[in-house]
Parts: structure tokens; sequence; C-alpha cells
């Protein structure tokens, strides 16, 4: 396979100065080019693994390493600034800022002032509602808009591994498919990703491998075609 | 018309002017509480003494026979940098402790100034000179003072300045995306704690400005900052805390309002009217005139 650009080795991570261990002992890989699905139903720890890996929660033990150097010990604005951007659960937006201003906050680390035109006309190929509507404050938008925001916003700091954290949550089923077709298309041009879901089934038809978190612990990895056809999976992602 | 009517309407019209003169020097004070605030949910208490230590400065640096703009530099400076070192190691180890160590923190801080300006300067209350020589325009039965009429001009100007850079620089924008969602904004790669440590600088900056230019009402000591500091805190609240132009706001209103009650009323209770409004405004609003009720975030 290609080269590595993310390792988790032996990952743990507590809450509540150790009272609660939230995530315990994983490790898991990616590789360039991929896009990785964690699956896990509420509480099981994706939330926290990806805080972790972008560096807002510190892994109490284990080692994480972004293009094979050590990123546990870097706060998180130097992590994103190597190229490890992240959409986070809830959308986060900046509510007082506008769509533009959002945007621009994601390209906050870039100087590069003609990529990130074409950048913006990119996203906003994505997602047209976001255009239309360029200078309206964030907290106009729809849930499902500001969810596309959410994930162009990432997108403009130009990252080589993108980490979404539940892009189609609440969010109308017409939505959906839209946001599952920018994350295909992300990832067409080049950027790796890391996804959160709680929507098994698409979520595993555009990924090339998955995990499963089972209460902080990984039970199952393997390709996604196969999890696909996994009985567990099956009978408790896909309810078959 | 009646003329005890003329002469109440006139008199009334000069408290206003004096009160807007007042005023501008609160809004001056009241808009780095509230940045500060803003940025980080801390009622600084030691911010009035931030804006003591800055016009101790500019007086000593006066007195070493500075020119009143380089004065008044050191003050703004010496205000910056104590603000910015008392964030590194006071404020910024216990920021996620919760808001109330936070307070008793801030409490402590604005003691120890008090009693360290009293060490250092001695407690006896020194004169800073007016900015500009002092010239006084009669119109009709009012007097306008071109200090007045500067000090709200400078008020204004620093407003332009912070909407301006809010709004249209890199830095400002990342001050608006850290107050707020911080961890979204470190997610963005902004480096969260200097954003901090601007506005702590920026905040105090123009509190030490605010010092200088009060020296045409009032002499300063050590223990200045107590009571400007609590106005200051109520014209935030007031105009909603957090809120730049909300801080103006509340600083013109308290302004006015000490000098229509102190001149029409009672000189005696000049201090008191600032807490009359924010109980009024507590009960009637306690978001602030310009403060939104916020959604909470999911
Ligand atoms: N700030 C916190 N303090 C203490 N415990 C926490 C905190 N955040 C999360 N937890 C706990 O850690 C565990 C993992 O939470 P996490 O948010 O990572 O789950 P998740 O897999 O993202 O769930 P969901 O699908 O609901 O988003 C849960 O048991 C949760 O209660
Ligand atoms: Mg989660």
């Amino acid at each position: 396979m290609n080269e590595k650009i993310l390792e988790l080795k032996n990952i743990n991570i507590h809450y509540g100065d150790g009272a609660i261990h939230a995530v315990k002992n994983i490790s898991l890989e990616i590789y360039k080019g991929e896009i990785i699905t964690l699956l896990g139903s509420n509480g099981a720890g994706k939330t926290t693994t990806l805080h972790t890996i972008s560096g807002l929660l510190k892994p109490t033990s284990g080692e994480i390493l972004f293009n094979n150097e050590p990123i546990h010990h870097l706060p998180a604005h130097k992590i994103t600034a190597q190229g490890l951007a992240q959409s986070p659960e809830g959308r986060q937006v900046f509510a007082n800022m506008t769509i533009l201003e959002n945007l621009e906050m994601g390209a906050y680390l870039r100087a590069d002032l003609n990529e990130i035109k074409a950048d913006y006309e990119f996203v906003f190929s994505l997602f047209p509602k976001l255009k239309e509507r360029e200078n309206q404050l964030a907290q106009t938008l729809s849930g499902g808009e500001q969810q596309m925001l959410a994930i162009a916003r990432a997108y403009m700091a130009k990252p080589t591994l993108l980490l979404l954290d539940e892009p189609s949550l609440g969010i109308a089923p017409i939505l959906v498919s839209s946001i599952f077709k920018a994350i295909k298309e992300i990832n067409r041009r080049g950027m790796t990703i890391l996804l959160v879901e709680q929507n098994a089934y698409l979520a595993l038809k555009i990924s090339t491998r998955a995990y499963v978190l089972t209460n902080g612990e990984i039970t199952l990895k393997g390709p996604a075609h196969e999890l696909m056809n996994n009985s567990d999976i099956k009978k408790a992602y896909l309810g078959q | 018309m009646n003329q005890n009517l003329t002469f109440f309407l006139w008199d009334c019209l000069q408290y206003l002017i004096n009160g807007i003169a007042q005023g501008s020097l609160y809004a001056l004070v009241a808009l780095g509480y509230t940045m500060v605030y803003g940025i980080i949910r801390l009622v600084n208490f030691a911010h009035g003494e931030f804006l003591m230590i800055g016009a101790m400065c500019g007086f000593y640096a006066l007195k070493f026979s500075l020119p009143m703009g380089a004065a008044i530099l050191v003050a703004m400076l010496s205000s910056g940098i104590i603000a910015v070192v008392v964030e590194r190691i006071v404020y910024r180890p216990i920021r996620a402790s919760g808001r109330i160590p936070a307070l008793i923190t801030a409490i402590g801080t604005s003691l120890f100034f008090q009693y360290f300006g009293q060490l250092t300067f001695g407690a006896d209350p020194k004169t800073i000179p007016p900015f500009i020589a002092e010239k006084i325009f009669n119109l009709g039965e009012v007097n306008v003072s071109n200090v007045q009429i500067a000090i709200f001009g400078i008020t204004f100007f620093v407003l332009i300045f912070l909407w301006w850079l809010t709004h249209f620089t890199k830095v400002g924008k990342a001050m608006r995306a850290t107050s707020f969602n911080l961890a979204a904004a470190e997610l963005m790669g902004i480096d969260t704690n200097k954003i901090i440590s601007f506005t702590f600088f920026l905040g105090a900056a123009i509190a030490g400005l605010g010092g200088m230019l009060m020296g045409y009402t009032m002499s300063i000591e050590p223990m200045m900052g107590m009571n400007l500091g609590t106005k200051a805190f109520v014209a935030a609240v007031v105009g909603g805390i957090g809120i730049i132009p909300g801080a103006a706001l509340g600083g013109f209103i308290i302004g006015i309002a000490e000098n229509l009650v102190a001149g029409l009323y009672k000189s005696s209770f000049r201090d008191g009217v600032s807490f009359f409004i924010l109980i009024i405004i507590l009960l009637v609003k306690p978001s602030g005139i310009l403060g939104k009720n916020i959604k909470e975030k999911v």
C-alpha cells in the first residue's frame, strides 16, 4: 500500500483526572489517499479519539505519529499547521461571523492568496448554497447548511488529512447524499479522510477500510466491503 | 418662556456635555474590561489597576520631562505589558479551573496591585496636567472645553479603530473567532494563547490611555483603580458584557447619569448612580442593552 499518514499506537485517554477511561489502548493507521470510517455507538469514544488526534485532548499514554513525526505533545493549532484539519462534531461554526469569514478562518494559516481563491471556488461548487449567502452570518444558516460550512471551512485549511466528526448528523436525507458526494469529491482531489459516522451504510460505501470502536476499544477492523457483509456490523449498524 | 425653566434646560445641557466627556473616559476603561471578558469570560477585577500602573508610569515619564505624547505612549505600553504579564503568569495557569477560582484570583490580583502601588509610588495623589492647554468656549449659557472635545474625539477614534481591527484584519477576526469558540479557533490553526495575550494588551493599553486623559478631572493615586474599575465593570454590563460598542454605550450612559444626578440633585449621589443603573438593567435586561440572548450551543 501507500505511505502511512497517521498512526495511533496504544492510545489511552482518560477524563476527569483519570476517573473515566474513555479510550482503551487503541491502535490504528491511515494511508495516504484513504477514506477511513470510524464506527461506534453513542459514547464509544469516537469524538474523544478525534479530539486527541487534533490536540484538543492529550492522551494519557501512547503515541500519535503524523507523517511519521510524533504530534501528541503539540497544541491543537500546531497540529493544524502541519496539515491535519477537523470539522468537529456539532459543526461549531463561528455563528457570529459571516460565511466568508468562517472560510477565511479555515484558511487562517495560509498565505497563498491565488490558491485560496481557487479553493473558495471549489467549496462553493461543492455547496452552492454557501455562495448565495456568503455575506450572511453563519447563525442564519440551517443545520444542514452549517454542516456544509463546517466541512468547507476545514477544507480551506488545505490539510493532507481531514477529520470529519459525524458530518451527516441531524441532517435531512436529501442533504445527506450531497454531503457524502462532497466527501468523495474532496478525497478524489487527493485529501485523506478519517470519517466518524452513524450512517454506517453510506460511510462504508465510500470508505477503503473501517474500524469499529466499542466502549473505547477497537473490536473490529478491515476493508469496508468486508465489514459491510459482517453479520455483527449488519445487526448493530446497518439495521439488518 | 418661564425663566427658571430656561435656566434648568441650560443646566441640563451643561451636565450632558460634562457627562459625555466623563463618559468617554469610562468608555475607554470599559472597553478593555469587555474585551477580556469576551475572549475568556473572565471578569478581570485587576483591569483598573492596569490603568493605575499605566497612569503612574506616564506621570513619571512626564516628570522626567518627556513630552505629553511620549508619556501617553509610556502609559499605554506599561498598562499593556503588565496586563500581558499578569495574564501569562496568573490567569493562564488557572484558566481551566472554572469561573469562581478565576474570579477570586482576579480580586487577589487587584488587591495586590493596590498595595504594590502604595509601596512603590506612595499613597499620595499625583496630578497629571491636561494633555492639551485648556481653552473654554462659551456657547450660549454652556461651556465646552477643547479638552472635552478632544477626549470625545479620541474615544470615538478608538471605537472606529476597534471596529476596523475586528472586521478587517486577520488578528481581529481571530479575536472574534476565539471569543466565540476557543476550541474551534484552535482547530483553525489560531494560536489562541497569543490572541488572548494580544487582547489583554490592547484592552489595558486603551485603559492606560484613559488614565492619562483623566488628568483633567482628577488626580491619580494607587487606589484609583477600584472606583474606576467598578464603574467600567458596570458600564460593560449595562451595555452588554463582551460587546465592544456596548461598553462604550454603557460608559456614556453612566457618565451622563452621574453628571445629571450630581448636578441636579446631590453630588454625594454621584458614585451610587452607576449601581442604581446596574440594578435596573439586571432587572429589565440582564444581558445588557446591546446583549442578545444567544442560544446555548449544542
Ligand atoms: N468532557 C468529558 N468529561 C467526562 N467524560 C466525557 C467527556 N466527554 C466524553 N466523555 C465520556 O467519554 C466517553 C466517550 O465519549 P465520546 O464523546 O468520545 O463518544 P462518541 O463515540 O463520540 O459518542 P457520540 O456518538 O454520542 O458522539 C463517553 O462515555 C462520554 O460520556
Ligand atoms: Mg461523538
